[in-house]
């Protein structure tokens, strides 16, 4: 396995009273002063989040925009500069290779981010089918730094960092999805209105040098925002009541998008086609033979991934991710199962003991990132 | 730091004796561990249990541990308040947050359990 990756900021957190965990070949912040109190900060306040891990690849050239549309399931050709797309990226097979974003920086410059888990493996895919000219690429991941603001009040605190003030408007002019290059002390920084918690946020990719001058430049400015920093565990349990997917959990090699219910993310028949095409018209044609559904275990244990779940006796799937929802104060789970079942009344397998549960609609949390990030959320 | 009025286990629970009912909880250690604690499944009152059986499972939000009962007896009360209030594992492991009240049948067995410098010594 080798050494672990430290960020820029490692140090911070370890001098900060952060766990630190191994995480995709990094030592990360798996939280600082509790999950719950993290989780609350980011719903209610504003929350910091090193995510540097993430793998970033520029793809630039002429024949950019064609080619990395072949290769993801979402459509990206045609799309403005300063656009973000959410998509999957799958085999042959239709099957997931990981789920990204994909910017569109300039007419023939783009940012691919991928999960750091699937660097590797996305890095080569792309390699493997480069042409023979007009694409480049360039895997900035090791000097460059992500971090995540998201909450209510990331607006108003991003607008604060000195280097982003007087860009009040652009960042006002910023609708969900949306991003924009700066220049920075130590080179480029790209901003973006995207996140993976639910809540209104930003993200900031920054050379490497100007991580901690800006980490720290926020929680100093935020201070009477009430901002804290946020470890990866209640980065999980933010986007799990979001109900995103996670790779590795919702999002797999063994089953394809249109399975874990991101269909929306997969055009079929936008012009060029892409790898796993066919595949996944099949599929779509014939029904997913699987589908992810949420779930409810009222009054017992929680049912963490892996659990199996039954329908009249007979096991029809599996838990994909399952914990304790801060904001919802519910035990939930998601899980993959045999579509067919989907309306039977389902059982988890939790230690050996079946336990009842209910199907709950999707998301189980509303997402907040459009509009007035101050906006009340209410909870049904 | 370590309070020396009851005995633990190499699985951090304590038990604390009074008269014949020992009272079991987690440790501060074990509470700060696991992490914000959500949810802990006890055992049915009257159930009989011997030393080291896990009576029950104590769940954060990133995991779950057995609850381990230090000494053999019968259960003759669970603590009502972590239904509603799990959280008082956390903040006050060792008063709050008690998990079990048991009917000890050999008090000899507290003798095989460490005290409160023993732990200490285990925490390292």
């Amino acid at each position: 396995m080798g050494e672990l990756k430290q960020t820029p900021l490692t140090r911070w957190h370890e001098e900060h009273g952060a766990r630190m965990v191994p995480f995709a070949g990094y030592t990360m912040p798996v939280q600082y002063t509790g999950v719950l109190a993290e989780h609350a900060a980011v719903r209610e306040r504003v929350g910091l989040f090193d995510i540097t891990h993430m793998g970033e690849v520029y793809v630039a050239g002429p024949g950019a925009e064609a080619w990395l549309s072949g290769l993801v399931t979402n459509t990206i050709g045609g799309i403005e500069v300063g656009k973000v797309v959410y998509t999957t990226m799958c085999n042959e097979q239709g099957r997931c290779l990981d789920d990204m974003l994909i910017y569109r920086l300039a007419a023939e410059r783009w940012l691919v981010v991928m999960n750091a888990s699937n660097h590797a493996k996305i890095a080569a895919w792309l390699r493997k089918h480069l042409p023979a000219s007009g694409v480049a690429l360039d895997d900035a991941s090791d000097r460059t730094g992500l971090i995540a603001v998201q909450g209510p009040a990331s607006r108003e605190l991003v607008g604060r960092l000195g280097r982003l003030a007087r860009r009040g408007a652009d960042l006002d002019l910023l609708d969900f999805y949306t991003g924009f290059a700066c220049a920075g002390p130590g080179g480029e920084w790209i901003v973006s209105r995207t996140g993976y918690t639910g809540e209104h946020g930003y993200e900031l990719y920054l050379p490497n040098a100007d991580m901690l001058p800006v980490w720290t430049e926020l929680l100093a400015q935020g201070a009477d925002l009430g901002v804290e920093p946020i470890g990866l565990a209640a980065r999980d349990t933010l986007r799990f009541e979001a109900s995103y997917c996670l790779y590795g959990h919702e999002l797999s090699e063994d089953w394809t998008p249109l399975e874990a219910g991101i269909g929306w993310a997969v055009k079929l028949k936008k012009p060029g086609g892409f790898i796993g095409r066919d595949a996944l018209a099949a599929q779509k044609a014939a029904g997913p033979a699987r589908t992810l559904v949420g779930l409810e275990v009222t009054g017992g244990p929680i049912a963490r991934e892996g659990a199996e779940v039954f329908a009249a006796g007979r096991k029809v799937g599996f838990v994909t991710s399952g914990t304790f929802a801060p904001t919802l104060q519910k035990k939930l789970a998601l899980a993959l199962i045999e579509a067919k079942s989907a309306g039977a009344d389902l059982a988890v397998d939790v230690r050996g003991k079946r336990l009842a549960c209910k199907r709950v609609a999707l998301p189980f949390l509303a997402a907040r990132v459009k509009g007035d990030p101050r906006a009340e959320r209410t909870l049904s | 730091m370590i309070p020396n009025d009851r005995k633990y286990t190499q699985e951090h629970e304590w038990v604390q004796v009074e008269g014949e009912i020992g009272i079991v909880g987690i440790t501060d250690h074990a509470a700060s561990e696991l992490g914000d604690i959500v949810y802990v499944d006890l055992p049915e009152v009257g159930a009989e249990f011997s030393a080291g059986d896990s009576v029950g499972s104590i769940e954060s939000v990133k995991a779950v541990a057995d609850l381990y009962l230090p000494v053999s007896g019968e259960i003759v009360e669970v603590n009502p308040a972590l239904d509603g209030d799990p959280g008082l594992v956390n903040s006050s492991p060792l008063d709050d947050g008690w998990m079990v009240k048991v009917r000890l049948v050999d008090p000899a067995e507290l003798d095989s359990l460490l005290d409160a410098a023993g732990y200490e010594e285990l925490l390292g």
